[in-house]
């Protein structure tokens, strides 16, 4: 029988136009070395393998695969999948791990299509018994847990970001470049990027530990100053329902809610949120759920650890100095 | 042009949803079944594009059980040209690869120059049906999109990537999932739900598109589900004047802060 421990489990790693390391590697390999032995795959732009090959081995892979090629940033994820197509011929893994992105879901599917495997999406678990691998996921908002496996094959599995708290050990990985063979199949071009202009300095909303979002209640763009000076306060992300986000206080991507962001922090706050049950299933995992609207009969009430009825306006003015005030 | 719009069948995000807790499927009496709202976006992109286009048939495709014509006749009133309905017992449970199958002979048997999905549906949230689809139709996708334009030979149009956005084009045949940035989906109007009652709705079963549920490839299976206990309120109070100093006081109590 093989030991556990030396299963290669199958990591696509994501690698940004500059050649860094996707956050999501730590996570990946965390939950890869869980269920057996995490080796990487990276498919990087011209001279930036190496060094993210070394960077994955800090994040807990054994074992990189890494090829490189220009394509990769002018086709969009022929070239992943192409490449991680050849990786798994290589390594014969037990299963596959995937981030659950835009551009995850993307390879996911179309890999698991070309190697007639089954496809298991946004877990936020994996474990091997005797039986095999089990992926946890939660559905509905987090109002219910489902376990899944597959029936034979290899599982193509992709983690939610965030969702999973494991991390791998260092390691001194054994690194090999490999020639990603393109299959030349036909692909959408990336015509151009351009970069987020302000790269802000807070935290991103998936997978952040602390949240503070603000709704309706906050009033205007420019009243949500407060929110993120409350955020700024706690070294948390900044969120917002979805009634914030059509009024135009802030853009799309602060969405926490069904159609928007998941999260699951530590701590979770909400100002001036009704907390429709559409926000709700996008929160409702938070470990601490703390609530300020003026309404009392806010449903948001119903699932908050500590409510405040009041006006956010004077509530949060005093709690950011108070936090300072004990910060000293 | 010929446009297949993929469109769901889901519970209501409105109502608390539940799950069967011994088959783990969707209990169906829990909520109202209703058309998935990135899917309306979907079909108004086709019906909008249909509207310019006059040489343009816009299908709605669907995998689901037999409420579905109830539901797609709400596609058909915004304005799309018919309805297929893909309905077999061995779809109930389906996982992506056998929905993604069934969803492609579907296509194929329509015929396509361009198919658009919503890029994620609110009960499956999975998201990665419009890449299976191009991979088993062997033709490009272009999904999440925050914008789209149509043209007769190619579609581009810009999505979110980490750190930035990037700005795509792909010749057509294509498959294009778009996001809740493209326009709201319109209401149908009078005529358009008079309209939608003689429009005609193909209904096939697996077999029609020969495939066999019970073939020997790998499937995902649900193998246990429970429900989490609700979250209860706790402590609430009123401000009189402290409660942001109160507040202060629970979350350094808690540590969390």
């Amino acid at each position: 029988m093989t030991e556990l421990a030396v299963v290669p489990v199958l990591v696509l790693l994501g690698i940004s136009p500059t050649g860094e390391l996707a956050t999501s590697a730590a996570e990946l390999l965390g939950a890869a070395a869980r269920i057996g032995t995490p080796v990487a795959v990276i498919i990087a732009g011209p001279g930036h393998g190496q060094d993210a090959a070394t960077a994955a081995g800090a994040a807990g892979a054994q074992r990189v695969l890494f090829a490189e090629t220009p394509d990769v940033n002018s086709v969009l994820t022929a070239q992943l999948v192409d490449g991680l197509v050849t990786a798994y011929g290589r390594v014969k893994p037990s299963a596959v791990l995937i981030s659950n992105t835009i551009e995850g879901r993307d390879v996911a599917g179309r890999f698991a299509v070309r190697t007639q495997n089954a496809l298991a999406v946004d877990a936020v678990g994996i474990d091997r018994d005797d039986g095999g691998i089990i992926v946890h996921h939660s559905v509905y908002g987090g109002g219910y847990e489902v376990d899944s496996a597959v029936t034979f094959g290899t599982p193509v599995v992709t983690i939610r970001e965030g969702g999973v708290e494991d991390r791998a050990a260092a390691a001194n990985p054994t690194i090999e470049s490999f020639e990603c063979v393109g299959t030349g199949l036909t692909a959408a071009k990336i015509v151009s990027f351009t970069p987020e202009q302000a790269k802000s300095s807070r935290p991103g909303l998936r997978g952040a530990t602390r949240v503070v979002s603000g709704g309706r209640g906050v009033g205007s763009a420019n009243d949500f100053a407060l929110v993120e000076q409350l955020a700024d306060v706690l070294g948390a992300a900044v969120g917002a329902s979805r009634v914030a986000v059509d009024s135009g206080y802030v853009p799309h991507s602060y969405q926490v809610g069904q159609t928007g962001v998941c999260v699951s922090p530590q701590l979770y706050i909400a100002l001036g949120i009704s907390g429709a049950i559409q926000h709700r299933a996008g929160m409702q995992t938070a470990g601490t759920i703390v609530a300020i609207n003026k309404d009392p009969e806010a449903l948001i009430f119903e699932i908050a650890d500590f409510g405040v009825v009041g006006d956010l306006f004077t509530v949060v003015p005093q709690l950011i100095s108070a936090l300072a005030a004990k910060k000293g | 042009m010929k446009i297949v719009v993929l469109v769901k069948e889901v519970p209501d995000t409105y109502g608390e949803r539940r799950l069967n807790l011994e088959t783990g499927l969707a209990d169906r009496d829990a909520n109202d079944r209703v058309l998935d709202e990135i899917g309306e976006r979907a079909t108004e992109v086709a019906v909008s594009y249909a509207e310019s286009h006059p040489d343009t048939e816009v299908t709605v495709l669907t995998v689901g059980p037999e409420t579905v014509p109830t539901t797609l006749r709400k596609a058909l009133a915004m304005g799309a040209t018919n309805g297929f309905h893909v309905l077999d017992d061995a779809l109930r449970g389906a996982d992506l690869t056998l929905t993604a199958e069934a969803l492609a002979q579907a296509i194929e048997r329509i015929g396509f120059d361009l198919i658009i999905a919503g890029d994620i549906s609110t009960d499956g949230t999975a998201g990665v049906i419009p890449a299976m689809l191009a991979e088993r139709l062997g033709i490009a996708h272009a999904t999440s999109l925050n914008s789209l334009e149509i043209s007769d030979t190619e579609i581009a149009g810009e999505r979110e990537t980490s750190g930035g956005t990037i700005t795509l084009s792909a010749s057509l045949p294509a498959v294009v999932s778009i996001t809740e940035r493209l326009p709201d989906p319109r209401f149908p109007g009078f005529k358009g739900i008079i309209a939608a009652k003689k429009k005609s709705i193909d209904t096939v079963d697996l077999a029609d598109l020969g495939i066999d549920a019970d073939a020997d490839v790998p499937r995902s299976i649900m193998i246990a589900v429970s429900e989490k206990p609700a979250r209860s309120a706790g402590t609430k109070i009123v401000d009189e004047g402290t409660a942001g100093q109160q507040l202060a006081d629970y979350l350094v109590q808690n540590r969390l802060v």
